[in-house]
């Protein structure tokens, strides 16, 4: 019974980390403009299908991995400034809207470039399972949740310690008022850009040994872990990171106890429920309207 | 010598549409080409079923046309990509009927887009070869309606089958969310009473699920299961074998179905996958067939064939396009010429006609003509496929 409760648990917080990673995403653009950016889970698609590509061309992992982070990350500044920055007056709405096109871009840029099948990435630490108490868990999923743990606290440094950091929170609050004090707006959401497809990349690195990546990987991804950021607070890290660790726990429980049938319904009965009573999440803000 | 030029051009003027008009009308006494429609998923979640299977086709138009053609007549493919999208299909296929006058269709990737065209060509009284699973499609028969690939039925009561000498009677049933998933999760519980099999327990996962581990655990604690069977296609069933083997399930058989037969299942799982069954077609294991096996020179001819001009694996979900192709064009021989009702009649009274899934024999209740010994039991033994004795 107890053993049962733990691997549901364990296999809970390994998604649940990966939704965690694609919500701190979301987050770190939301801050910088107030735009929803759906190719967020296009980026995660990207990071590891480049892996797979280079591992599989002869090139080491560590530097594989590397290498595909860093390509995402370029994609990533790459939309900012020729999808996004032309566009920067127009309101959110085109801005998301934007998104979406830059996300069917680069899936489609993807399936033809790399192909419709899966691949599969080898794992960092071993395939073979540890056991905890009974239950099992990959060693693969201890660097997800390491990574995931990792991310958090250095963007946690990064937001509260560092200048450039402090400008990016600074322009969130309030754009002008940034401007005025000389934190150059276009700069900072330029970078958010590339800091989320960043990490957006990072995740899909760490869970291709995993999940398998293909190019329509990015799809579900983006939706659950732009469930998770809603139910965490768009714009908070902490919130991020709880509501991806929530849904992923959920899911898996409901799995297990109730019916895998339900699966899939329950993060978007979850995600209204919240909305009604937190309309800002778990974590997010409270509402304040400018007058 | 300004009147000249005017002339000349006039001249030219008149001659340039004659000559167009006089070509035309001696390729039309040459003989009209077959018009051979086709509908594939080309791309959309189905094109791992639908790429393959238009290389297939591509390449036998062409050998067949390089042979002389069909009865004198050359074959003209007429494609389009339904994008794995039932409403495109539908789309598609009218356009082939009312504009494209195509002779017949050979096509309809997923049971979706086949469903899709099914009232199309009866209505408009064409042969219809369709390359997708489900039962459905021939069931109850219909009059135009023909297909290939074996269907979801037999698949289980395949496994069924090597359950049965295994001893296994007690089983969990794992399925897809996907169309085929629900399709196989239908049959299968509709097939065990016959062979004496209980489900004790039936979860199922989403298509593009990470993580089945939850379900496997509850499968796993379920009292009394002896054996695992999973329907589903591509990489679900890759993430269900790699989440079996790290919960050390070792101990319940696992059975996947035909919608994991290709190459990819073993790379993506690798030594995951060790000691799994599936029922699969014979063109899976072309070299592992006994050399007096009917099938054994056809499907090598056709691995063959296929690798000498895309030079990668083959698969079987293109066989069943090469099967579809070849009925269509042998019938078309048989019947001398193409007036529909006889090319139906010929595509219905195919007899012994060996292809890739397996030995073919139609009937007017029949539309598939395959049974059980078109699929062969197949286990995973170190990363390769093997025949179960």
């Amino acid at each position: 019974m107890f053993v049962e409760l733990l691997q549901f648990l364990l296999s809970g917080v390994t998604i649940g980390s990966i939704y965690a990673l694609v919500a701190l995403g979301f987050s770190i653009v939301f801050n910088a403009s107030g735009v929803i950016n759906f190719a967020q889970g296009e980026f995660v698609m990207l990071g590891g299908v480049a892996a797979v590509t280079l591992v599989e061309a002869g090139v080491s992992l560590p530097f594989a991995v590397m290498l595909a982070v860093a390509i995402a990350g370029v994609v990533g500044l790459l939309v900012e400034k020729l999808a996004i920055e032309p566009a920067k007056d127009a309101d959110e709405v085109t801005l998301i809207i934007i998104t979406i096109g830059a996300s069917l871009t680069i899936r489609g840029m993807v399936q033809v470039l790399f192909g419709k099948g899966a691949h599969v990435l080898p794992s960092f630490g071993g395939d073979k399972p540890l056991r905890v108490l009974g239950a099992t868990i990959l060693p693969q999923s201890l660097w997800v949740l390491g990574t995931t743990l990792s991310v958090v606290l250095m963007l946690a440094g990064f937001f509260g310690k560092t200048l450039l950091g402090k400008a990016m929170l600074a322009t969130s609050f309030n754009k002008l008022a940034a401007q005025l004090v000389g934190i150059n707006a276009n700069f900072v959401l330029f970078l958010a850009f590339g800091l989320s497809a960043v990490l957006g990349a990072l995740g899909g690195v760490i869970i291709a040994p995993i999940t398998y990546t293909s190019y329509d990987v990015g799809l579900m991804l983006g939706l659950k872990g732009f469930i998770a950021g809603t139910l965490g607070g768009l714009g908070s890290g902490y919130g991020a990171t709880v509501g991806g660790l929530l849904l992923g726990v959920l899911e898996a429980l409901t799995a297990g106890y109730v019916s895998s049938a339900y699966k899939d319904a329950l993060p978007f009965v979850l995600v209204l429920f919240i909305l009604f009573f937190f309309p800002r999440g778990l974590f997010g803000a409270s509402l304040t309207e400018r007058v | 010598m300004q009147r000249r030029t005017l002339l000349q051009l006039a001249a030219f003027v008149v001659m340039v549409p004659t000559t167009g008009m006089l070509l035309s009308a001696c390729e039309r006494t040459k003989a009209a080409p077959i018009k051979l429609g086709s509908i594939l998923s080309v791309s959309g979640s189905a094109a791992f079923l639908g790429g393959p299977r238009l290389k297939k086709k591509k390449i036998y138009v062409e050998r067949i046309n390089a042979e002389g053609g069909v009865l004198g007549r050359q074959l003209v493919l007429v494609h389009y990509d339904d994008q794995s999208d039932a409403i495109k299909a539908n789309g598609f296929a009218k356009r082939l009927i009312e504009s494209d006058h195509v002779d017949l269709i050979v096509g309809g990737t997923t049971t979706g887009s086949t469903m899709a065209m099914v009232p199309l060509v009866e209505k408009a009284e064409l042969p219809f070869i369709s390359l997708a699973g489900a039962v459905v499609v021939i069931e109850p028969v219909k009059k135009w309606v023909f297909k290939t690939p074996h269907t979801d039925r037999m698949a289980a009561e395949k496994i069924y089958e090597d359950m049965k000498t295994r001893g296994l009677t007690k089983i969990g049933l794992l399925s897809e969310t996907s169309g085929f998933g629900q399709s196989g999760r239908k049959e299968a519980q509709a097939a065990a009473a016959k062979f004496g099999i209980t489900l004790a327990a039936d979860e199922t996962y989403g298509p593009k699920d990470t993580d089945v581990t939850a379900q496997l655990t509850k499968l796993k604690n379920t009292p009394g299961v002896q054996a695992l069977l999973v329907f589903g296609l591509g990489q679900g069933p890759a993430v269900v074998t790699k989440n079996y083997s790290q919960l050390g399930m070792a101990g319940l058989p696992l059975y996947q179905s035909h919608g994991v037969a290709s190459q990819q299942y073993i790379k993506l799982t690798g030594t995951a996958s060790e000691g799994v069954r599936l029922p699969a077609a014979a063109l899976l294991v072309t070299d592992k067939l006994p050399a007096n096996d009917p099938q054994k020179s056809v499907v090598a001819a056709y691995e063959q064939a296929f690798k000498a001009r895309y030079k990668d694996e083959v698969s079987t979900f293109g066989g069943f396009a090469y099967d579809g192709l070849m009925i269509a064009v042998n019938a078309i021989k048989r019947a001398g010429s193409l007036e529909k009702e006889k090319v139906r009649t010929a595509i219905e009274s195919t007899h012994d006609y060996i292809g890739t899934s397996g030995v073919v024999n139609m009937s007017a209740t029949d539309h598939l003509g395959l049974d059980l010994s078109a699929f062969r039991m197949i286990e995973v033994k170190n990363g390769d496929w093997s025949l179960v004795k």
